[in-house]
């Protein structure tokens, strides 16, 4: 029998710290409509957005092994459920947000099943064109504006909250909130039971299956819960935008292309990676975004360079062999020496 | 005793490439079967149809007298079947600890607290213990093979398959893993081993079966077996002539 001293324990002295301080970072956040101006506040909830965007593209692509081009799917899919909940069934918009992501799973259970016939780059091709059908099927809906898209009514904007500044705040509380609720569900989900499996499929498939783990069972849960996820967040950008149209809803630029840049520049397949890659990607855009196109070209040019320097991204040249964590995930045995 | 293990008429090709061809073999409860041929005999593959990494051409496989023939590789290690990969598959970005794991709370199906005092158990008698916290993408291939056999044990197999995991042990590692072998089977797993180190295989084995181009060329006591014609010809590469 091993040394009864042995225990096994995930908090780490790192990982207290850094929970606390994202608390804390969260808390001040949360105050930014009495500390910030309405420029930074759109920021920040901009931020938050992308933060809950990569967080779930690193699950699925990352974790999941599902490199999906087209989640800009569920993101206009979101856009498009809020304005027709709004405006066509009238519902108040807090219901509206409540109800996308549930119809964002069942819309993506039978494009799953679709999908997850093809493999590798079939899959991502295949991803893309559900984007696609999706897109052109929006701008087949005439209630909705056809393909020029439609605004939000003051009506519908103001049945969310009296006055301007409660308005733009609590947009960004919103925003804020699903950036917190996403980490939060990535969080949770692997440290659960699923997540062993999950880290298990990330990391080997073949030895994932044979000890156990059903790999296609556990990737349409991920899938799922994924489309769920940006739906809402999909609600939530076009609420900030309060208007939709095919193309701004369906984007791949937007909504796919530069969150994988920013989760490979993060750090894809940790919890971390989303987050930091947001951040840097924000930086790079505040400061480089004068330059006009030359921003995009530094974009592709740091892009490249972190793939071929530093493969498993910023947080992977932190973390390093020792595997350090800001989130408290993985089990360690106390009590070797 | 009864058949814990059965094959029957079990085929497998790859186009002209035959894998498996007709093989009709069983383990017995509690028993321990050894598994030779020269390189590319098809011995790895057998696994992979016994542990459905592969799916059969024709042919049925049995655990327990249950038909699993069409069953899932995630099914087939619930049901009691677990393996060690040949080439190590380690989950590379999780430590020692968590690879031992992952077969526990999957494969085995142990809650939390089980699954954590069967994975430090198992590490110790494989002496990856000291390891536990090292990331596995980072162990030597020694050590990768190690954990190969903790991650089969973890699983709480009742038929463990073991893949050549005794190649480039020393004598004194060799000694070591053949008593860890040993305690294994008196817990009552049953054992199909397949292996160059013909001495490590016959301290442990019952029965030993011979394989060549897929096929089942010769069955039997463990010492019978390696002084018959056909294992010096074939197996050894030694021409028996008259």
């Amino acid at each position: 029998m091993p040394d009864t001293k042995l225990h096994v324990s995930r908090t780490t002295r790192l990982s207290t710290i850094s929970m606390t301080l994202m608390f804390v970072v969260v808390l001040v956040l949360a105050c930014a409509p009495w500390w910030a101006s309405r420029a930074d506040i759109r920021l920040f909830g901009e931020i938050s957005l992308y933060i809950a965007l990569a967080s779930l593209w690193n699950l699925l692509a990352g974790y999941a092994g599902l490199v999906s081009v087209g989640q800009q799917a569920y993101v206009g899919l979101g856009g498009y459920v809020f304005f027709g909940l709004t405006l066509l069934a009238g519902l108040n918009p807090i219901a509206a947000l409540l109800i996308a992501p549930l119809i964002g799973v069942v819309v993506a259970a039978p494009v799953a099943v679709l999908i997850f016939r093809l493999r590798g780059a079939y899959f991502a091709i295949g991803t893309w064109v559900v984007s696609e059908v999706f897109r052109l099927t929006a701008a087949q809906v005439s209630a909705l504006g056809g393909g020029s898209g439609i605004s939000l009514p003051v009506s519908v904007v103001n049945a969310l909250a009296q006055g301007r500044f409660l308005r733009e705040a609590l947009a960004y509380w919103l925003a804020l909130g699903v950036a917190v609720l996403v980490t939060a569900a990535v969080f949770f989900l692997l440290r659960s039971r699923r997540g062993v499996a999950l880290m298990a499929i990330r990391d080997n498939e073949l030895a994932a299956k044979s000890l156990g783990i059903d790999i296609w069972v556990t990737k349409f849960v991920v899938y799922l819960v994924t489309a769920g996820l940006t739906t809402l967040v999909g609600a939530l950008i076009f609420l900030q935008k309060l208007r939709v149209s095919p193309d701004a809803a369906f984007s791949s630029n937007d909504w796919t292309a530069f969150v994988i840049f920013i989760v490979v520049i993060g750090g894809v397949g940790t919890i971390e990676g989303p987050i930091i890659g947001t951040l840097i990607y924000f930086a790079l855009r505040e400061t480089l975004a004068d330059l006009g196109t030359i921003y995009l070209i530094a974009l592709g040019i740091v892009a490249i360079v972190i793939m071929l320097k530093a493969p498993s991204g910023v947080w992977g040249l932190i973390r390093g062999r020792r595997g350090l964590e800001l989130f408290p995930i993985s089990r360690r045995i106390r009590g070797l020496d | 005793m009864t058949a814990i293990l059965e094959l029957e008429g079990v085929g497998k090709a790859f186009g002209a490439v035959v894998v498996a061809e007709h093989q009709s073999w069983s383990l017995q409860q509690g028993e321990a079967l050894g598994v030779i041929g020269p390189n590319g005999a098809g011995k790895t593959s057998m696994f992979n149809l016994i542990t459905g990494a592969l799916p059969v051409d024709q042919g049925t496989i049995r655990l327990a007298g249950q038909d699993i023939t069409h069953w899932s590789a995630a099914r087939r290690c619930r049901a009691g079947i677990a393996r060690s990969f040949q080439v190590p598959q380690p989950f590379s970005g999780m430590t020692v600890f968590e690879n031992a794991y992952v077969a526990a709370t999957q494969g085995a199906g142990l809650s939390a607290g089980e699954a954590e005092d069967l994975c430090l158990d198992v590490l110790e008698r494989t002496g990856l213990l000291r390891k536990g916290n090292v990331m596995a993408g980072s162990l030597t291939l020694l050590e990768r093979k190690r954990l190969e056999l903790s991650r089969a044990l973890c699983a709480r197999p009742r038929v463990l398959l073991l893949d050549e995991i005794a190649g480039g042990l020393t004598e004194n590692e060799c000694q070591a893993l053949i008593g860890t072998i040993r305690d294994v089977r008196q817990t009552g797993v049953s054992i199909v081993w397949i292996e160059h180190v013909v001495h490590a295989l016959l301290a442990v084995v019952d029965r030993l079966i011979v394989i060549d181009f897929g096929r089942k060329i010769a069955e039997g006591d463990p010492q019978t077996v390696m002084d018959s014609r056909e294992v010096r010809e074939i197996y050894l590469g030694i021409e028996a002539h008259g």
